[in-house]
């Protein structure tokens, strides 16, 4: 009863911010209404069975994806109603690619109804085993290699970004580490025996 | 009792929205990378409630897969539009195909 009435206040709030963020005038509001998706999605997660998961969209999404997002609409000072403009014209095409679109996967629901495949379990769950721990078993062990792919994925992304977003300027005058550590004493110190009375000559 | 049809319910309606805040969003490039952000959870929707109903933990590893996919693609994209706006001064994807390499 109160796992009905869980699952369907999530489902309700997820749909809901789901159609809010791609409707909202203002991009700064669809990033929150995405960050409302993420969680409740987490929760929808978490009646599965599934807490890992849920904690990493928690994390991950809402606590970089989504925080990116909002930092990059924060920072780019873009005329954001010009952008709107389009909206009247596109939505007739958008709706009918829509409806088309779920009426595939209604069928698609009614066919996988209709008959079912048997396949064996590759790593089944356990009742007294934690979520968490049969997660680490299968990804440590038969899909380790994948999980490295997925490690390899991030670093590429990482390294893409920085490329992508690192710029030279110009009209700055930066630290020269190299020059700094270059530099020895010798270059910078210089002994003097002036004589009495007679100043220093710089 | 809530069964697996509902959840593959709500990851169909997740996914329709996504596609058509695409479609809707056309020149916004911000709001077409969230659209493909809920396409994404909507997959992973599918994926945990598969994994759960079935009892196998596989569709869960692949949901942390996505998830990865999913984060990389959101920073690639957005360090794209970063320096897409800073060379052209609007995000406008209309004649995104100038930037050719």
């Amino acid at each position: 009863m109160i796992q009905a009435f869980a699952f369907y206040l999530f489902a309700a709030i997820v749909i809901a911010s789901g159609v809010l963020t791609i409707g909202a005038r203002n991009p700064v509001h669809s990033v929150l209404w995405l960050i409302l998706a993420f969680f409740n999605a987490a929760g929808l997660f978490l009646i599965l069975g599934a807490e890992f998961i849920a904690m990493l969209l928690v994390i991950v999404y809402v606590g970089a994806v989504a925080v990116l997002f909002l930092f990059v609409v924060m920072m780019l000072d873009v005329d954001f109603a010009e952008l709107r403009a389009g909206v009247a014209r596109y939505w007739p095409f958008a709706t009918l690619l829509a409806l088309v679109l779920l009426a595939e996967i209604v069928f698609a629901l009614a066919a996988w109804n209709a008959g079912t495949i048997v396949a064996p379990k590759a790593s089944p769950t356990m009742q007294d085993v934690s979520n968490i721990e049969l997660l680490g078993r299968a990804l440590y062990t038969r899909y380790v290699y994948i999980f490295e792919a997925a490690g390899l994925v991030l670093l590429v992304a990482m390294i893409g970004a920085i490329v992508l977003t690192h710029r030279q300027r110009s009209d700055v005058r930066p630290q020269r580490v190299s020059d700094q550590v270059r530099r020895r004493p010798e270059d910078a110190v210089v002994n003097m025996h002036p004589g009495v009375g007679q100043g220093v000559e710089l | 009792m809530i069964g697996l049809g509902h959840y593959l319910t709500v990851g169909a309606i997740l996914f329709v929205l996504g596609v058509f805040g695409i479609f809707i969003n056309r020149k916004n490039v911000i709001v077409i990378l969230m659209a493909i952000e809920l396409i994404l959870l909507s997959v992973n929707i599918n994926l945990v409630a598969f994994s759960a109903f079935l009892g196998d933990m596989v569709g869960q590893v692949f949901a942390m897969f996505v998830l990865t996919v999913a984060a990389g693609e959101a920073a690639i994209g957005l360090a794209i539009l970063v320096i897409y706006f800073r060379g052209r001064g609007t995000i406008a994807v209309d004649d995104i195909n100038q930037m050719k390499g």
